[in-house]
């Protein structure tokens, strides 16, 4: 909960701002969400983080899965001589040799048992534990990390895309916008349209953004071509576009993960995609990029076997990808469970031996100071954050 | 508001020609009745789709041998394809608009979401509308028949992988131990968690993996759907404790498992519920939702009878409408305000179907019959209305039913057609003020009266 004490900080402080008072405290400082910027984009389907950071170094994973590429004969990008990371996301090497890219590895949320993608992003997006009951899981981590943020409005956290984002759901603002729309209605239109919706608040908050996000000249697109990279492309260019001004929270989504039959091939184009937003983002965000981390999480990570369609099947243990010039990266970090059957969960996932919120709730405390209490109680209630992995600079 | 009125909104696609149901007698006579909009807009068949398959794959190996003398044919059949997909929205187009009540066509697009299939490679597209018209017969049956309708179906054994899960210990892994041939928990896993009894239910893994075992040997080949015992896991398995089967596999035990998912209690609540929030809202009232189940048990599966006891409640003749329409439904909803006809539907050029429905209703978020995952569309009024879709609409209302039919309409004789007897003082006050006929019928479609249901 925000306190009444913030809220008089707030009062008196409005109108300072962090440039003009480059020695002010945290403390004064709640008045603003800071400067600090958060891109959280969300895998649905299930990432394979077997794939994407092959443990290679791990004769078990070539046991495993017989018709997979892996390691770096196979043309994966060797990482620290253990892991490897997939080809397809090759192109961010730089990034990790520069410290902006990372990964924690055999993370997971607290969701086990049945494999449900919809339950297990459910609960990746809500942010609790087992033990919250299902109607209480209503709104999404994100907002309630904006709730207890001082001096926030409806953009300062962007939705982006066509797809719906519970981790952003609930009772702080928040703003959503595919970057390609326009509005083509005459001044007169755009009158009425504000007044038909007046009395109906679902239609009218949704009318007044678009409304709002439609005025003035229509911007250039961002990517030339088409197709699904040139999509990822010009969403995380919109979302750095927003975040080089007031936003300070992106959330967007990337589906394609759940990769049944033939990986080698399925595995490939989301891979790229996901390497393309972070690259579009760093170049788009410029100096911005230097306060920016980006969290890529998945609903769980996938059977450490392919199956019978030389694929595989919903699993536990993950990975999560961390970027941005605020991190200190070029690391997998985490704690390394092994392969050998005996210590996979149920004899067939890699055993979860972080929860993965306690990555992203060490990323909040570090990007915009989020008191522990609020991360254990309010934003992934029930969490215990544990020791820092010092993830950022 | 009259039953009458109020059924068109909620069970249907709104106001249309001709006069509502007088009650809900009147809508579960209709249904009783032989589907009469499906034959007059009849749709893609299996065998249809298993030859437009076949022929594919002949055309694709002749291009393959000899680009140049195969190309021509290779691209003709790619392009009937298209247009055969095309077609299936236009056909769920003019059957919507022509349907006296509605209520049947959006049975149909409800089962369709909940047995959702996707095609993801072009050639699929014939089968998956195949798939979709094979539910029709069933809609208002006995959910045993429809569910053994909908998974029985080539459609659905490739959408969810059914095809390339094969018994660790059948005879064809056995013989071929270097393929490395094994399950795929696709189909089993989302037959307990959507299909019948739901996610939450009374079911473990376990109940999952034998399901997935017992459902080996299934296969979707050239000819339809097979059971093949070589690939069967052999042993008996035990699915929420009935044990089926023996040493030898057999598809009778495959259609006795189904036949016990669909009278399982859980999937009667399962099914209530999820009626009940696509029809009416988001907080299905509890009682509602048990005597809909109990009079499904009641009835062996039977779907009417559910029906009956959701058309009766008072909850669905509420005049306050929590739901909204997604973008098919809404369009097809704007086609009917406006007065537009089955027939001006079928003349309309698919390359018009393409542009002027098909291509938007993807920018709106529901791309026409591929949904994201197995678990269909939303059914949360608020995620069909992000600010970036609710733009959508209003571009396709503002210049797309004038190029449907040709039609365009004086807003003001629209707008009391639409409204019926709801007083909307807003929107009476703005389309007259509109600048322009285009604008004014545009404000009309993307009301909150004419998107609510």
């Amino acid at each position: 909960m925000l306190s009444r004490r913030f809220f008089l900080q707030g009062a008196t402080m409005a109108g300072c701002s962090m440039a003009a008072h480059p020695l002010m405290s945290s403390v004064t400082l709640a008045d603003t969400p800071g400067e600090n910027r958060l891109a959280v984009i969300i895998l649905r389907g299930a990432m394979d983080g077997l794939d994407l950071i092959q443990p290679y170094g791990d004769p078990q994973l070539a046991l495993y899965r017989p018709k997979f590429d892996i390691g770096p004969n196979a043309g994966a990008a060797d990482l620290d001589g253990f892991f490897a990371l997939h080809p397809a996301m090759a192109e961010l090497l730089p990034l990790w040799h520069a410290g902006e890219l990372g990964f924690a590895h055999a993370v997971s949320t607290p969701y086990r048992g049945q494999r449900s993608h919809f339950d297990g992003q459910d609960i990746l997006e809500a942010g609790t534990g087992l033990d919250v009951p299902d109607p209480m899981r209503q709104d999404g981590w994100l907002n309630r990390l904006l709730q207890t943020m001082p001096g926030t409005h409806a953009e300062t956290a962007f939705s982006i895309g066509t797809a719906d984002l519970p981790v952003l759901t609930g009772a702080a603002p928040s703003t959503a916008w595919t970057p390609d729309t326009w509005l083509n209605m005459s001044d007169q239109g755009r009158r009425l349209l504000d007044q038909i919706y007046h009395d109906d608040p679902l239609f009218r908050d949704a009318a007044q953004e678009a409304l709002s996000l439609t005025q003035g000249e229509r911007p250039a697109a961002y990517a030339a071509q088409k197709g699904k990279t040139a999509a990822s492309e010009s969403l995380a260019a919109f979302a750095a576009q927003k975040m080089r001004g007031s936003t300070r929270i992106a959330a967007f989504s990337l589906s394609g993960w759940d990769t049944h039959v033939n990986q080698r091939l399925a595995m490939a184009g989301p891979v790229a995609q996901l390497a393309a937003m972070i690259r579009v983002m760093k170049s788009e965000l410029g100096p911005v990029w230097a306060r920016t981390s980006v969290l890529a999480l998945t609903e769980f990570g996938r059977t450490a076997a392919q199956n019978g369609s030389g694929g595989t099947d919903h699993g536990t243990g993950g990975v999560a990808v961390m970027a941005g010039g605020a991190l200190r990266g070029g690391r997998v970090i985490g704690d390394w469970p092994g392969l050998d059957e005996a210590a996979l969960l149920d004899r067939r996932d890699l055993m979860p031996t972080q929860d993965v919120r306690a990555i992203a709730g060490w990323a909040l405390r570090g990007l915009f100071g989020t008191e522990r209490a609020a991360i254990e109680q309010v934003i992934f209630p029930g969490l215990d954050l544990g020791d820092d992995p010092r993830i950022l600079l | 508001m009259e039953f009458a009125e109020v059924s068109l909104i909620r069970f249907g696609f709104g106001p249309g020609p001709w006069p509502g149901a007088d009650g809900p007698d009147d809508l579960l006579a209709d249904l009783a009745q032989p589907d009469r909009t499906g034959q007059r807009w009849p749709g893609a068949t299996q065998q249809q789709a298993l030859d437009f398959v076949r022929d594919f794959r002949a055309l694709r190996k002749d291009f393959r041998a000899n680009p140049e003398a195969g190309k021509l044919p290779f691209r003709a059949l790619r392009t009937q394809i298209k247009d055969l997909r095309d077609d299936a929205l236009r056909i769920t187009l003019a059957r919507g608009v022509d349907d006296r009540f509605g209520f049947r066509e959006r049975l149909w697009a409800f089962w369709r979401d909940h047995f959702t299939t996707r095609a993801l490679k072009l050639q699929d597209f014939p089968m998956a509308m195949a798939h979709a018209e094979a539910l029709r017969p069933h809609i208002a049956g006995r959910f045993t028949d429809l569910l053994q309708a909908a998974i029985l179906h080539p459609m659905m054994l490739q959408y969810l992988d059914q095809s390339s899960s094969i018994g660790p210990g059948s005879v064809m892994a056995q013989r071929k131990p270097d393929r490395r041939y094994g399950l795929n928990e696709n189909l089993g896993r989302e037959l307990i968690e959507l299909h019948t009894l739901g996610a939450g239910a009374s079911y473990t893994q376990t109940d999952v993996r034998q399901l997935t075992e017992l459902l080996t040997g299934l296969r979707a080949t050239d000819a339809g759907v097979t059971f093949a015992p070589k690939f069967a896991e052999p042993g008996a398995e035990t699915v929420l404790g009935i044990r089926y089967g023996g040493d030898v596999a057999h598809k009778s035990d495959i259609d006795a498992a189904l036949q016990a998912l669909a009278r399982h209690p859980d999937t009667a609540q399962h099914l209530a519920r999820k009626l009940v929030v696509h029809f009416i809202g988001p907080q299905p009232n509890p009682t509602l939702v048990d005597t809909m189940a109990q009079a499904y048990l009641d009835a062996d599966t039977g779907l009417i009878p559910m029906y009956e006891v959701l058309l009766t409640h008072p909850s669905a003749q509420t005049p306050s409408f929590q739901k909204l329409r997604p973008p098919l439904d809404w369009v097809i909803t704007a086609l009917r305000t406006l007065g537009v006809a089955g027939t001006d539907i079928a003349s309309t050029p698919l390359k018009q179907i393409n542009h002027g429905v098909l291509q938007p209703l993807r920018r709106m978020g529901q791309p026409w019959r591929e949904p994201v995952g197995p678990d269909g569309w939303a059914e949360d009024a608020a995620y069909w209305l992000a600010p970036q879709a609710l733009a959508e609409r209003i571009n396709w209302a503002l210049k797309v039913p004038a190029a449907l039919g040709g039609m365009r309409p004086d807003p003001r004789d629209v707008l009391p057609h639409a409204l019926g007897s709801r007083p909307a003082p807003l929107l009476r006050q703005a389309v007259p003020r509109a600048e322009s006929l285009a604008e004014g019928l545009a404000l009309i479609l993307v009301s909150p009266e004419v998107m609510r249901r």
